[in-house]
């Protein structure tokens, strides 16, 4: 087992270098100077030619890429070309907001959809089943920024009620910190909620029909004990693909929820940085993201074995 | 494809979301026709009015007719949807046909740049690219095209994987037709279904993520109708006029819902 997550992490490394590579050539491929961009039309030329040599944009772009790469291996993502502000730092301290409305926003949509996808495979084609399948649908269907926009719209119409702006730690107000991403995390988790519900049912149902469902209810199993014991853990495999899947997707909604919220985590730390064309900010920021999007994808892969020991890693 | 109306038609489910799916599209082919105003003409001394019988869905802060622009919006979003998965889907199913069929070397290098490309959530991926080649429309759809490419490509490799254990392809091949014979007349026909399927999911993701970046403001770019754009422009008044921001919202849940109705129900 240990080997086999050794292995994994080891496959990691060329994914991320290739993605590293993407990031900056791509961003090396903009026309025209990026040292113009920053400093705007009217910089002296020497002012343009100190800056290109600061941030080394006058040696050959394989050499810059090395350079970054290397500072990159032992933690240095280099420093933001607008605030001259060490870029790890930045984007670790962002992250923590991103990461905790990402995991409140998953869980809320967990505590949702599992148990209506349950009832709904359980009660089969009643109207319980239909009204679930609809609001899953639903779900799925309504943007992430037409929902928080629309919400923010009544709440502030009905309660005259507008979400706090600015954001406060958890450990040091945990009222507050909840108060200000309750929201977000409920507009983030709809798309996750439709998709999960989606797949607990038809997993269930999937489950349900087959022998080994039929025998332990033949014996006289509680239904009860059917359901939780044998056949949600049973459907859990591609419920958590699923799960999976719908995290990337979470991660890449917190770019529009934390702008409509003005939440200060990595996704505006993105937006503002491609806004500014902060290169160092953007490869950083984005390798970081993509970092933990895989990490998330190999979590998930492990959790099979743990859900199915049929399933062994060598 | 005569199979697959036939099915879709048999299904009542089906018919729904196709009626739906049809309406959407004569809306945008008509766009002209059934739109009362253009949808850059401003009324001044209109602004930001209710739904009226003069404006159906009422004016945005410029005086412009919102249903008018939504109508056009429809354009916008169904040129993109088609636009961008085109693109997607051709390229997908180029690299997925390659791989899948002749895999070794080919195989293993598109699959590891496709790797690459699926490391990257969508939507940041096609931040990235837009951040590259500047935001407007023709940028947007070559984004999310790109985005979507992964996804045929994985999806085309694994339908064309199957097909070849096929007797036909292997009595195609002993007989010595040339490979790109065999890709083009007895593989591609059959990976089609599952390849049609994608195409309308792909279709509502594409319409969503244009929506989404228009309204980070970095997809279409005003004045241009996009139902993104709109919902952004919006949201400055949408407290003392909820319509300006109810409509393009109802549009794009609309949408979307007929796209994915008959594939997920």
């Amino acid at each position: 087992m240990y080997a086999y997550i050794l292995r994994r992490l080891l496959m990691l490394i060329p994914v991320l270098f290739g993605v590293s590579v993407v990031i900056f050539f791509t961003l090396r491929i903009i026309p025209g100077d990026v040292a113009q961009t920053i400093l705007g039309t009217d910089a002296t030329e020497e002012a343009l030619a100190q800056l290109r040599k600061d941030f080394g944009l006058d040696r050959p772009v394989l050499e810059q890429y090395i350079t970054w790469m290397s500072g990159v291996l032992v933690g240095d993502f280099g420093e933001s070309m607008r605030t001259g502000r060490e870029v790890l730092p930045d984007i670790l301290s962002r992250f923590k907001i991103t990461f905790e409305l990402t995991m409140l926003s998953a869980i809320l949509s967990w505590i949702i959809a599992i148990p209506l996808g349950i009832i709904a495979g359980i009660k089969r084609n009643t109207k319980t089943d239909f009204t679930v399948r609809i609001i899953s649908l639903l779900g799925v269907s309504i943007p992430n920024f037409a929902l928080a926009t629309v919400l923010i719209l009544v709440l502030a119409l009905t309660f005259s009620y507008s979400p706090p702006v600015g954001y406060v730690g958890f450990f040091e107000d945990p009222i507050k910190n909840l108060q200000i991403l309750l929201l977000p995390s409920i507009v983030l988790g709809t798309a996750m909620a439709g998709a999960v519900m989606r797949m607990t049912r038809s997993s269930i149902l999937e489950i349900l029909r087959q022998d080994f469902i039929r025998t332990i209810r033949a014996k006289g199993a509680k239904e009860r004990l059917v359901i939780f014991n044998h056949a949600l853990r049973n459907a859990m495999i591609p419920i958590l693909t699923i799960i999976g899947m719908q995290i990337g997707v979470l991660l890449g909604g917190t770019v529009i929820i934390e702008q409509i919220f003005s939440l200060p985590g990595l996704g505006q730390l993105v937006l503002t940085s491609i806004n500014q064309r902060d290169f160092t900010v953007i490869q950083g920021a984005i390798l970081f993201i993509a970092f933990v999007f895989v990490l998330v994808n190999l979590l998930v892969d492990l959790l099979y074995s743990y859900l199915d020991p049929r399933i062994t890693y060598k | 494809m005569k199979e697959f109306l036939q099915k879709l038609t048999d299904d009542k489910v089906g018919l729904v979301g196709l009626i739906g799916i049809v309406l959407v599209v004569i809306l945008a082919l008509l766009a002209p026709l059934i739109a009362p105003y253009k949808p850059d003409q401003m009324f001044t001394n209109h602004t930001l009015e209710g739904p009226s019988s003069q404006f159906l869905f009422g004016t945005d802060e410029f005086g412009r007719d919102i249903f008018s622009r939504i109508i056009y919006g429809a354009q916008v979003s169904l040129q993109v949807g088609l636009i961008a998965v085109g693109i997607g889907a051709i390229g997908g199913l180029i690299f997925g046909l390659i791989s899948g069929y002749f895999q070794g070397k080919a195989d293993q290098i598109i699959m590891r740049i496709m790797d690459v490309f699926f490391a990257f959530p969508d939507i940041l991926l096609a931040l990235t690219i837009i951040a590259v080649l500047g935001p407007n429309l023709t940028n947007t759809m070559i984004a999310i095209g790109i985005v979507f490419m992964p996804v045929f490509t994985r999806l085309v490799r694994s339908a064309v994987m199957t097909v070849k254990e096929n007797e036909y392809i292997t009595n195609a091949q002993a007989i010595g037709v040339k490979p790109s014979l065999i890709i083009i007349r007895h593989i591609t026909p059959n990976i089609m279904a599952p390849f049609i399927v994608q195409i309308t999911l792909a279709l509502s993701g594409a319409i969503l993520t244009e929506a989404a970046l228009s309204f980070l403001g970095l997809g279409v770019q005003p004045p241009d109708p996009s139902w993104g754009v709109m919902l952004n422009d919006a949201r400055t008044y949408m407290e003392f006029a909820p319509w300006t921001i109810l409509f393009p919202a109802g549009a794009i849940v609309i949408t979307i819902f007929v796209l994915i109705y008959w594939v997920i129900v």
